[in-house]
């Protein structure tokens, strides 16, 4: 805080940051791959890694569409899932079911009715940006606030939705909805690990002119960055990527805001070369290494999430607090 | 040049830019002037597309300012806002380093860089050059941001109260590097002033507003009068004519 470094100091302790995550993020990953195998190490090996493929996707997915949607509202405390994003997701996906039925939606193409979801998302992102963070500034308790009212309503709507479902169909919705780490499809995986590398590299080609975006609306255009084209492609990418995460695990709310905001912590930096990769790795860390945590400290299975919501939960509010009131 | 024609803007139904029409040449100081709420920002804001009209068009060496390529006008046009708080955290050279955006597209030549090194002596911000903006004073903060339109390098120059902040000596230092601006580039530099012996002193031409509407414009020595400084801003002022420049007196 007092030593003032200069640029070429601050660029390599990024890149000494940045390294050591990486570092650290590999040596969790083995860990989990190897620590306590009994029995078949080719079995363990194999169930291991799909587990920790779906770990990977999921957290650069969570980690880029925070830091993308941060960027395009201009705060630091808002992300898709706080906006309610992915439980509308779920709500669509309950819908599907009860409209169509659990045969049709399981038998249709799981490429298909994914991506007749994610259509439905980007059409919700694009109406909640427009009324929301268009032109004026808005304070962010009211945006929270109406985060939560959103996000409120649209879990009782999606249960007001399966309550009307037949109780077998029901199964099925359960089976889609509540997917965790030990249970993700092979061939859903697979399609997530593709789109989420698509839209990464589709949106990497932004990151110049989203650094600029960053600092606002009126200094990006007046430096001749297509601001409305930036935004709408970025909304574009968080709304697919919320949307692969949702699929695979289920909402994990918190764990986006805790690596956005740590990951610029760390870097000391808000460009996207720098702090996409930080969050990314930092969310592989939080997931693997609490998975690992606490499946072999606590022979617990799937309260991943509830850990990951707590921690971030706590961050939330401390952001919350500190944010100086407009 | 810049060409403004017949622009209207309201804001839920009362109107701040009422038919506005002007044209400013190429080369040399335009200092606007006008009370608060004039509508100076507005105009400015219109005329650097920061802001769309409701009506009526800009154009910027004939270029339509609402239709093209961001980008090019980028490297035509720069503006300061009157106000500029940023959500993200930046060192003063980072910030100034944006200011070549538009050429290098976020990845600095060793010109760009030359640039950005000339343009933070300019202000005298190398001693700063590595502090972030929340550690620097207002005035401090107000030359950075000058600094990095500055460092567009564009030959259209559009500033809304540059000199807020800023101490004697730094607000002459900045006038007079517009003046070298304006004379020896030929540049063309708009700027909204509160002080109008600022305006008397620096600037070719006078635009006054008020309650959105143009009250006169011609050159800074036709429009340095009693009478319409007493029409614009609604208070008695005294001119005066110390050392060949006209100086304005309002309590008296
Ligand atoms: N976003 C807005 N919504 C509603 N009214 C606005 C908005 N922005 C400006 N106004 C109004 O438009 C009028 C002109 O504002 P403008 O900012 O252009 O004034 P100005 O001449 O720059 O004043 P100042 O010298 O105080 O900077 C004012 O009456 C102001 O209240
Ligand atoms: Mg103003």
């Amino acid at each position: 805080m007092t030593a003032v470094l200069t640029g070429p100091q601050r660029a390599t302790r990024r890149r000494r940051t940045l390294l050591v995550l990486g570092v650290l993020t590999l040596a969790v990953v083995a860990a989990y791959l190897t620590v306590d195998v009994t029995g078949s190490w080719g079995y363990a090996l194999q169930q291991r890694g799909r587990r920790l493929a779906a770990m990977a996707v999921v957290a650069v997915a969570v980690a880029v569409s925070t830091v993308l949607f941060q960027t395009v509202t201009n705060n630091r405390i808002l992300t898709p899932e706080i906006m309610g994003f992915d439980r509308l997701f779920v709500l669509i996906q309950t819908v599907g079911v009860f409209v169509l039925g659990a045969a049709t939606v399981t038998t249709t193409d799981p490429r298909l009715r994914f991506a007749v979801e994610v259509v439905v998302l980007i059409g919700f992102g694009a109406v909640l940006y427009r009324s929301l963070f268009g032109r004026t500034e808005r304070d962010v308790y009211v945006l929270v606030l109406l985060g939560v009212v959103l996000g409120s309503t649209f879990t009782s709507l999606t249960l007001l939705v399966s309550r009307l479902i037949d109780p077998n169909e029901f199964l099925t919705l359960q089976d889609l909805l509540f997917a965790s780490f030990t249970s993700v499809d092979r061939q859903m995986l697979a399609l997530s690990a593709v789109l989420v590398a698509l839209v990464t590299l589709g949106v990497w080609r932004l990151l110049p002119r989203l650094d600029v975006v960053a600092l606002g609306r009126d200094t990006a255009v007046g430096l001749g960055v297509e601001h409305r084209r930036v935004v709408d492609r970025a909304l574009l990418a968080v709304a697919v990527l919320v949307a692969v995460a949702t699929a695979l695990v289920g909402p994990i709310t918190f764990l986006g805001l805790l690596v956005a905001n740590l990951a610029r912590q760390l870097l000391g930096t808000h460009r996207h070369a720098w702090v996409l990769p930080g969050a990314a790795l930092l969310a592989v860390l939080a997931l693997a290494g609490g998975q690992l945590v606490l499946e072999q400290l606590f022979g617990f299975n799937s309260s991943l999430s509830v850990m990951v919501n707590f921690v971030g939960g706590i961050v939330f509010i401390a952001l919350l607090i500190r944010e100086p009131r407009q | 040049m810049i060409e403004i024609e017949s622009v209207s803007k309201s804001y839920g139904g009362v109107r701040v830019l009422d038919d506005v029409s002007l044209t400013i040449p190429t080369g040399g100081i335009t200092s606007l002037i006008g009370a608060n709420g004039a509508g100076k920002s507005t105009l400015l804001s219109v005329a650097s597309r920061l802001l769309p009209a409701d009506s009526g068009r800009v154009r910027v060496d004939g270029m339509d300012v609402a239709t093209t390529p961001g980008p090019v006008l980028a490297r035509r046009l720069a503006v300061l806002r009157q106000e500029n708080a940023m959500s993200v955290r930046l060192t003063v050279r980072e910030l100034v380093a944006f200011g070549r955006f538009p050429h290098s597209g976020g990845r600095l030549t060793r010109e760009d860089s030359r640039q950005v090194d000339e343009a933070l002596a300019w202000f005298e911000l190398g001693p700063l050059a590595d502090r972030h903006l929340d550690q620097l004073s207002g005035g401090q903060r107000q030359r950075a941001y000058v600094a990095m339109v500055m460092c567009q390098g564009t030959d259209h120059v559009l500033l809304d109260e540059p000199l807020n902040n800023l101490d004697m000596r730094h607000a002459v230092q900045m006038m007079r590097m517009l003046r070298g601006m304006a004379d020896e580039l030929e540049r063309t530099v708009v700027l909204v002033v509160h002080d109008v012996n600022v305006a008397s002193c620096y600037s070719d031409r006078i635009v006054a507003m008020r309650e959105g509407q143009l009250v006169a414009e011609g050159p800074t020595s036709e429009l340095m009068t009693p009478e319409l400084l007493r029409k614009v801003f609604d208070v008695e002022v005294e001119v005066h004519e110390l050392a060949g420049r006209r100086i304005g007196v309002p309590w008296s």
